[in-house]
């Protein structure tokens, strides 16, 4: 697992991202039963109360739900996780459309270079 | 609360090193004590200890400082108080007959992961090591307040690592640990609050992640503009 935190911006906003994406790429399983608290913490090197934090917002998302005994797990609905991937998608396209729009490029010669066919 | 303290004031002699402080300090948290030298920061650590007294009041869970609060709470001074012609050995059986919460097992599970000879006097060791040895019998304490005074100060990046996730991982449900250093971009990822002292005054106070969300920056950039010299 690739864990990296930036120290610039919240933590747990960014635990919430890197976990938002383990789940939507299938590197934690749907159905898959998630380590604890303090073990997910320890391997991101977290304080576990960040964890938690971080936890609780991916469960208010509905990725992650809790069995009152047996610990959270990961979602199972595929159409969820399709929703967020592509949340996080034109997320991704929108950062490239705002960069080459800094770089002063239109659109349409933003898409241009993505093709490779720029002149 | 775990630690209140109310109307706090130190002098040495003429000098104030701590003006009216009040601070809560809820349980289950890791908070940073950020602060330039000088600022206040050990005396604030060794009054909560018990090691000095000043004016105002100090509760630890409740109680007054005293020989009842030293039970619950672990510190790690910023200058050893070891006798560094003790083993390893000698120095747990001298912390065992201190202190009742002391976990001999914890610490020579801790000890031998490391690879330390635990029949190694201290005086033969490097001083990262030393650091890691008193760091784990501080931790290996059940306390429900530890007090890391400056844990990370000269030592090398990778005992730095050490010494946090060992922090981390002997971090129990409902204890706090108080670590106070200038070193901020070392240990701000597992600080929930944190605590500016300057010139013997708190001067900020809050939520690590709320402070980065504020401002946009890191607790360590925001400790730099802060304390511009």
């Amino acid at each position: 697992m690739n864990w990296h935190f930036e120290n610039d911006r919240p933590i747990y906003v960014q635990l919430v991202e890197t976990l938002k994406l383990f789940i939507v790429t299938k590197k934690f399983k749907p159905g898959q039963r998630l380590l604890s608290v303090r073990d997910l913490a320890f391997e991101a090197k977290v304080n576990p109360n960040t964890m938690q934090r971080a936890l609780a917002e991916l469960e208010s998302m509905g990725l992650i739900y809790t069995e009152r005994t047996n610990g959270k797990f990961v979602t199972k609905d595929t159409k969820l996780l399709n929703h967020y991937k592509k949340e996080m998608a034109l997320e991704k396209v929108n950062t490239y459309f705002t960069a080459m729009g800094k770089l002063g490029f239109t659109k349409t010669e933003a898409l241009k270079y993505l093709k490779g066919d720029e002149k | 609360m775990l630690v209140e303290c109310k109307n706090v004031n130190k002098n040495y002699g003429k000098v104030k090193a701590l003006k009216n402080i009040n601070l809560e300090i809820p349980e289950g948290k890791i908070i940073g004590l950020l602060g330039p030298n000088g600022s206040g920061k050990t005396t604030l650590i060794k009054l909560i200890n018990g090691l000095l007294t000043g004016e105002g009041e100090i509760f630890i869970k409740g109680k007054s400082v005293g020989p009842e609060s030293k039970k619950i709470v672990a510190y790690l001074p910023e200058r050893t108080y070891l006798d560094m012609n003790m083993t390893v050995n000698e120095v747990i059986n001298y912390f065992q007959d201190f202190y009742d919460n002391f976990d001999a097992n914890e610490a020579y599970k801790l000890l031998e992961k490391l690879g330390i000879n635990t029949k190694d006097k201290l005086t033969t060791m490097s001083k990262g090591t030393k650091e890691k040895v008193q760091l784990i019998l501080v931790m290996s304490r059940k306390a429900d307040l530890y007090i890391l005074d400056e844990p990370i100060g000269g030592v090398d990046p990778a005992t730095r690592d050490y010494i946090l996730e060992t922090i981390l991982t002997n971090f129990q449900v409902g204890a706090s640990i108080i670590i106070s250093t200038h070193l901020i971009s070392d240990v701000e990822k597992i600080l929930d609050e944190i605590i500016f002292i300057k010139n013997g005054e708190i001067y900020l106070t809050g939520s690590a992640d709320e402070l980065r969300r504020e401002k946009g920056k890191s607790i360590d950039e925001i400790f730099r503009e802060e304390f511009k010299c």
